[in-house]
C-alpha cells in the first residue's frame, strides 16, 4: 500500500514524526504540569504511522469530505492527538502554550466542538466504536471510499457497548472500519489484563468476525505493515489492529517509573524530558 | 421473609398471600396494546406513515431500531424503504451511537426503541454522542409513562425527568395520531436532537375536531373555561378534554391548554394563561410527579411571580403495578373519573 497521507512526498521519516509527536506532547504536558503523557508517549508511533502514512486528509481543510475519519474514542489521549495534528499542520504549533488553559482550543479531554480535526467528543469510554459503525454505514450509503479509524484503549474493551459495536460491524460487513486498540495494559486501577481485558485478544476479535492483527505498537515498520494489511485486506470483515505499546516509550527515566495510569512527573522533569528528546532526535 | 417493596398506591399487598382474580378483572395490557379508543376514530401507525411521507421527499432520512421496529411502527418505514432501514440488534447503546455516526455523515436518523431503554440504558450515549454534539438524531420511543401494564421494566414513568436535564434536546409528547404525524414532520425539519414519546398501533384521532395544528415549541389553548385551567401533555390532553366535558355537566367550566413540547417549554403562553385570575391550575401528565410537565410548569409560574392555586395530576413516585391499563389508569389517577373526582374535591376544599 502506498503512503496515502498528505506527506507522501515528504522525506521526513516516520521515526522523526513519532519523535516530534512526543516532543510536542511533552511541551504541552509542561504547560499544565500534568496530562496523560505516559499514554501519549506510548501511542506516538501508532499516531505517526496513522497520520503520516495510512490516513488521507487535507491539513488545511479538516472537514474535507474525502478524508479518512479518525475518531479518538479515548478523549483522555487528546494531548497525543493534538501533538500529532500540530505535526501535521492541522493545528498551529504556537497553541501548544494554550494547552488546557482557559479559552484554549486544546482542552485536556478531546471534544469535537473545541478543536479542528477532532472528529468526535470522546472521553466517556466505549463510545467511539459505536459512532464509527454509524459513520461507516453512512460512508457506504454515500459510496464514499474513505475509511473510519477508531482509536481506543484496552480499558475500553471492558465496556459492553464496545462489544455491541464489534458485533454490529461484522454483521454489517464494515470493511471500511479500522479499529486501533492501544494496548498498554494500564488502566486507572492497575493492569487492564487484571480487570476485564483478558487474553487472548486477536482470537477474540476473529471469533467475532473481524480481521485481526496484533503488533508491537512501538515498532514503526511493523505498524506500517499492519496498517497496509488492514487497508488492503480483500474481505468484508472490519479490521482491528491491536497495538501492544509501552507507557512512556521514548523517555527512559519515565519508562522505568512505576506504572500508573496518570503518571506523576515532577516539575523539573518536563524540561529534562525535552532535553533528553533533543539529544536523541532522529534524522 | 423479605417481601418486595411497593408504594402506598400498589395492589401488591404481599406476594406471599395467595389471591384470586377479582370479578371484572381485565387481562394484562402488554406491549402491543393500543391506547383505549372506544368510540373514537383511529389511525394505524401514525408515526410510521408520517415518516414515510417525510422519507419520500428526503433521501437523508434513515431509520434504525434495536429489535423493536414492529413495536414502534418503524416497520412501516422499513417495508417501504428497506435499504434505508438499519436493524441494529438488541443493542441500545449501539443504536444511538450508530445514529450519531450516521448524523455525522449528513443523514437524519430516526432511531426507535422503548422509552425505558433509551432513557435508562442508553442515556450516556444519547447525552455524549448525540446531544453534546447537537446532532440531528431523532429519537422516537414507545411505551412512555404508563402505556403498558407489563410492569416497571417497560413503564417509562420517569423518561421526561431524565431527558429534561439534557441540554440541546427537544422533547415532544404528542396527544394523538394526527399530532404524532405533524410532530414527525416538524421534528424531521428541526436542526438538533429530539425525543418524541410515541403512541403506536391504532392511535385515536382527537384534536382534529378542535381545528388544532401542532407547532414545535407552542402550547395551545384548545378549550377555554373560567373555573379550571388544565395544562396537559400527551394523551392526558384527551383525558382533560373529556374531563372538561364531564365537569361541565356539574357546572364547572374548564379550559384545556395543551403543551406537547415539554422542552423548550412555552413558558410565555403558560404564564399568560395561568395569570388570568381565579382559575385552579391543574397540570396533567402521563409521567411521574417528579421532574415532568407539572414541576416544569410550577417552577415557571414561580419564576414569573404568577400566584395561583396549583395541583398536579401525575403518576406517583412509585414503581407501578402490572395489570390492565384501564385498571392501572384508574388506580393511579389518570382516568377521566379520577380526574373529575379530584378536581371537584380540590374546588370544594
Amino acid at each position: 500500500m502506498p503512503d496515502i497521507s498528505p506527506f507522501a512526498a515528504s522525506n521526513v521519516s516516520l521515526a522523526r514524526r513519532a519523535w516530534s509527536i512526543r516532543r510536542h506532547a511533552v511541551r504541552m504536558g509542561a504547560v499544565q504540569g500534568q496530562g496523560y503523557i505516559g499514554q501519549a508517549l506510548g501511542v506516538a508511533d501508532v499516531l505517526a504511522v496513522s497520520y503520516f502514512h495510512a490516513t488521507s486528509y487535507r491539513p488545511g481543510d479538516p472537514n474535507w469530505e474525502g478524508r479518512d475519519r479518525f475518531y479518538l474514542s479515548i478523549g483522555h489521549y487528546a494531548i497525543a492527538l493534538y501533538a500529532t495534528m500540530i505535526e501535521a499542520g492541522i493545528l498551529p504549533e504556537e497553541e501548544i502554550e494554550t494547552y488546557g488553559m482557559d479559552e484554549s482550543r486544546l482542552p485536556m479531554s478531546g471534544m469535537a466542538s473545541y478543536t479542528p480535526g477532532m472528529e468526535i467528543t470522546g472521553g466517556s469510554l466505549g463510545h467511539g466504536l459505536g459512532i464509527a459503525v454509524g459513520a461507516a454505514l453512512g460512508l457506504k450509503r454515500k459510496a464514499n471510499p474513505a475509511f473510519v479509524y477508531n482509536l481506543m484503549s484496552d480499558g475500553e474493551l471492558g465496556e459492553g457497548s464496545t462489544w455491541e459495536a464489534v458485533m454490529s460491524a461484522a454483521q454489517h460487513r464494515l470493511d471500511n472500519l479500522i479499529c486501533i486498540v492501544d494496548f498498554n495494559n494500564q488502566q486507572a486501577d492497575g493492569p487492564s489484563r487484571d480487570a476485564l481485558a483478558t487474553t487472548p485478544e486477536a482470537p477474540k476479535w476473529r471469533a467475532f468476525g473481524w480481521h485481526a492483527q496484533e503488533v508491537d505498537g512501538n515498532n514503526i515498520d511493523a505498524l506500517r505493515e499492519a496498517f497496509d494489511t488492514a487497508r488492503a485486506h480483500d474481505g468484508p470483515q472490519p479490521r482491528v489492529i491491536i497495538c501492544n505499546t509501552r507507557m512512556c516509550k521514548g523517555i527512559p527515566f519515565l519508562e522505568t517509573r512505576e506504572k500508573t495510569h496518570f503518571i506523576r512527573v515532577e516539575p523539573d522533569e518536563w524540561a529534562k524530558a525535552t532535553a533528553y528528546l533533543d539529544q536523541v532526535s532522529p534524522p | 421473609m423479605n417481601d418486595v417493596s411497593f408504594g402506598p398506591n400498589s395492589r401488591r399487598v404481599s406476594k406471599f398471600q395467595p389471591r384470586q382474580a377479582p370479578a371484572n378483572s381485565h387481562a394484562t395490557s402488554a406491549m402491543i396494546a393500543s391506547l383505549d379508543a372506544e368510540g373514537r376514530e383511529t389511525i394505524t401507525a401514525p408515526f410510521g406513515e408520517a415518516l414515510c411521507e417525510v422519507a419520500a421527499k428526503r433521501d437523508d432520512v434513515v431509520g434504525l431500531s434495536a429489535d423493536l421496529s414492529k413495536y414502534t411502527d418503524l416497520h412501516v418505514f422499513a417495508e417501504r424503504f428497506p435499504d434505508r432501514f438499519y436493524q441494529m440488534g438488541m443493542a441500545e447503546q449501539l443504536l444511538f451511537s450508530a445514529a450519531a455516526g450516521l448524523a455525522r455523515e449528513g443523514f437524519t436518523p430516526w432511531a426507535t426503541t422503548y422509552a425505558v431503554f433509551a432513557s435508562r440504558r442508553a442515556y450516556d450515549f444519547i447525552c455524549m454522542a448525540i446531544a453534546e454534539e447537537n446532532l440531528p438524531v431523532k429519537i422516537a420511543c414507545a411505551l412512555p409513562g404508563l402505556t403498558t401494564g407489563y410492569g416497571p421494566s417497560h413503564q417509562a414513568t420517569e423518561d421526561l425527568a431524565i431527558f429534561r436535564g439534557l441540554p440541546n434536546l427537544t422533547i415532544v409528547d404528542p396527544c394523538d395520531a394526527v399530532e404524532t404525524m405533524q410532530a414527525t414532520h416538524a421534528l424531521s425539519e428541526s436542526p438538533g436532537p429530539t425525543y418524541m414519546r410515541l403512541l403506536r398501533g391504532k392511535v385515536p384521532d382527537v384534536l382534529g375536531a378542535y381545528g388544532y395544528k401542532f407547532e414545535l415549541g407552542k402550547a395551545k389553548l384548545i378549550h377555554d373555561g373560567a373555573d379550571v385551567l388544565f395544562v396537559s401533555s400527551g394523551f392526558m390532553t384527551m383525558r382533560t378534554l373529556d374531563a372538561a366535558k364531564a365537569l361541565k355537566t356539574d357546572g364547572i367550566d374548564c379550559a384545556v391548554l395543551h403543551v406537547p413540547t415539554i422542552k423548550p417549554l412555552d413558558e410565555a403562553k403558560i404564564q399568560a394563561e395561568a395569570a388570568k385570575t381565579g382559575r385552579l391550575i391543574v397540570t396533567a401528565e402521563n409521567h411521574s410527579i417528579m421532574g415532568g410537565l407539572g414541576e416544569a410548569v410550577g417552577a415557571s409560574l414561580m419564576r414569573a411571580g404568577v400566584a395561583a392555586r396549583f395541583r398536579q395530576i401525575a403518576l406517583p413516585d412509585e414503581f407501578l403495578d402490572a395489570g390492565a391499563l384501564p385498571t392501572l389508569h384508574d388506580q393511579y389517577g389518570l382516568s377521566v373519573p379520577q380526574i373529575t373526582k379530584r378536581v371537584k374535591a380540590w374546588l370544594d376544599a
